[in-house]
């Protein structure tokens, strides 16, 4: 009996080992489901270009509306794509696994929002600058325009992974899980979009960033705590 | 005495009735005075005339609206941590109450900002982070009902409303972060208030009326959600009103 205690912790891996692990595996899952990771990116691609279609095109309005814009797709394309955060590792069991492992879950959170990140977030900043400059967006703005969402989308995964633990399994969980979260993430829409315009009026960007940048500070330390906690509430 | 005593739902529930009898008509008797001093013993505002006059319902219903959000996340979170039900309960009566606050405080304000500002809504820092309150409240309901399981709806809707007590200073402090259009505060503890005193007794009456309507509310409503909860116990099952 007591060896086998003994074993138990020797084999399981330590903090940083179970955080590449579970990251590496999301990130595997992510690419043999590519279109999934591809859809967040179309459709944050589409909103912004419906924009021009529904406000005419003129120029000057579009520089004006341009960070908007952008900030509001960035945030919606990331809400949609918190629904795939846990419902597949809820569905499969493999979330009862994570929260019975010695290690401690919000280490394991931490892991899958980063996954989730690298997959659905990074490819929206990297896609932003090209949307910058259908707007006409001055060539300064769009480093900050990155610069804020790199910031900024982590922050929202982060915040978002709280409301999607708390509407695991539920029937409705797709329009709650916007109605919980969207309220919480008005700070950093409102820093995000604020950066890019204080830069393309040559005020400079950097309280703006410098917030953003204590958002995802803040919600580093305290969402995977609060996530685990939701999640351990939603799988009692 | 023994307070622990009023934490179990069967004790609480007479208790209740008893307390929302009393604040009900400590409710109609200051709204009575309340009202009387706002519209016949308050002076008319020199620059904003009669319009100002809303203030004896905007102020109190904001003020609310921001103090039960912290009430029913304290609330929450005490069931949260002590898994004491009827913590939760008082949690989930006090949430339609307060959205019914920030909502009148929305309104009063837009037909206030109609005469003095011209327009019905600006977005200005405290408005917005009103309705954003008001986005608060509907999700912590919204999540509370989509649960079937009480416990979990519980807890589920407590963890939100400690995430979301963030917001609270956010609205309190906006005013000196953003410094928009909205006028800064008029009553302070540490200045003396800008206004007349009478305007100033007729807001805090009004207050006072509203805090006693709040807790005879919420008293109301937590009783109706023990009775739903507790629908299989005996005890219920031999109270007055359910036999009959």
């Amino acid at each position: 009996m007591s060896t086998m205690i003994e074993a138990a912790p020797k084999a399981s891996p330590d903090l940083i080992g179970a955080y590449c692990c579970i990251v590496q595996r999301d990130l595997r899952l992510a690419l043999r489901r590519r279109v999934d990771a591809l859809n967040t990116l179309v459709f944050f691609v589409i909103v912004v270009s419906l924009f021009p279609l529904s406000v005419g095109a003129e120029p000057a309005l579009f520089r004006a509306i341009a960070p908007g814009v952008i900030w509001v797709a960035a945030l919606l394309a990331s809400m949609l794509a918190l629904q795939r955060l846990f419902a597949s590792d809820y569905a499969d069991g493999t979330l009862e696994q994570l929260l019975l492992a010695p290690q401690p879950l919000g280490v394991m959170v931490a892991a899958k929002v980063t996954a989730h990140w690298l997959v659905a977030g990074l490819p929206l900043v990297i896609a932003a600058p090209l949307l910058g400059l259908q707007f006409n967006l001055p060539a300064d703005s769009l480093g900050v325009l990155v610069l804020s969402l790199m910031l900024g989308t982590p922050t929202l995964g982060l915040i978002g992974a709280i409301g999607a633990a708390l509407t695991l399994g539920l029937r409705s969980a797709g329009v709650l899980v916007s109605l919980l979260v969207l309220p919480l993430y008005i700070p950093v829409l409102i820093f995000g979009a604020g950066a890019v315009e204080a830069a393309a009026s040559g005020l400079g960007a950097g309280p703006h960033l410098s917030l953003l940048g204590a958002f995802l500070a803040a919600a580093l330390f305290f969402a995977p705590w609060a996530t685990s906690f939701a999640l351990r509430i939603s799988m009692e | 005495m023994n307070w622990f005593k009023y934490s179990a739902p069967q004790t609480f529930y007479p208790l209740a009735g008893t307390l929302a009898k009393w604040f009900f008509a400590a409710a109609t008797v200051l709204t009575a005075i309340g009202l009387y001093i706002s519209f016949f013993v308050a002076p008319t505002d020199a620059q904003q005339g009669e319009s100002y006059r809303i203030i004896f319902i905007h102020v109190p219903a904001a003020w609310m609206s921001m103090l039960i959000y912290l009430v029913m996340a304290l609330w929450a979170g005490i069931g949260l941590a002590f898994n004491t039900r009827l913590s939760s309960m008082m949690a989930l009566a006090l949430a339609p109450t307060g959205a019914l606050m920030t909502f009148i405080a929305l309104w009063t304000g837009s037909l206030w900002g109609k005469p003095t500002w011209g327009t019905w809504w600006v977005w200005d820092a405290r408005l917005t982070s009103e309705l954003i309150l008001l986005f608060l409240y509907l999700g912590f309901m919204g999540l509370h009902a989509a649960i079937d399981e009480a416990r979990r709806a519980d807890h589920a809707a407590a963890l939100l409303a400690i995430v979301g007590v963030v917001n609270v200073p956010i609205i309190y402090f906006s005013v000196q972060w953003w410094n928009t259009l909205h006028q800064g505060a008029s009553v302070s503890l540490t200045k003396s208030p800008t206004m007349a005193a009478t305007m100033l007794t007729g807001m805090l009456v009004m207050t006072f009326a509203i805090w006693a309507y709040c807790i005879a509310a919420s008293l109301l409503r937590v009783r109706a959600i023990i009775l739903e909860r507790e629908r299989r116990a005996e005890w219920v099952a031999k109270l007055a009103e359910v036999r009959s």
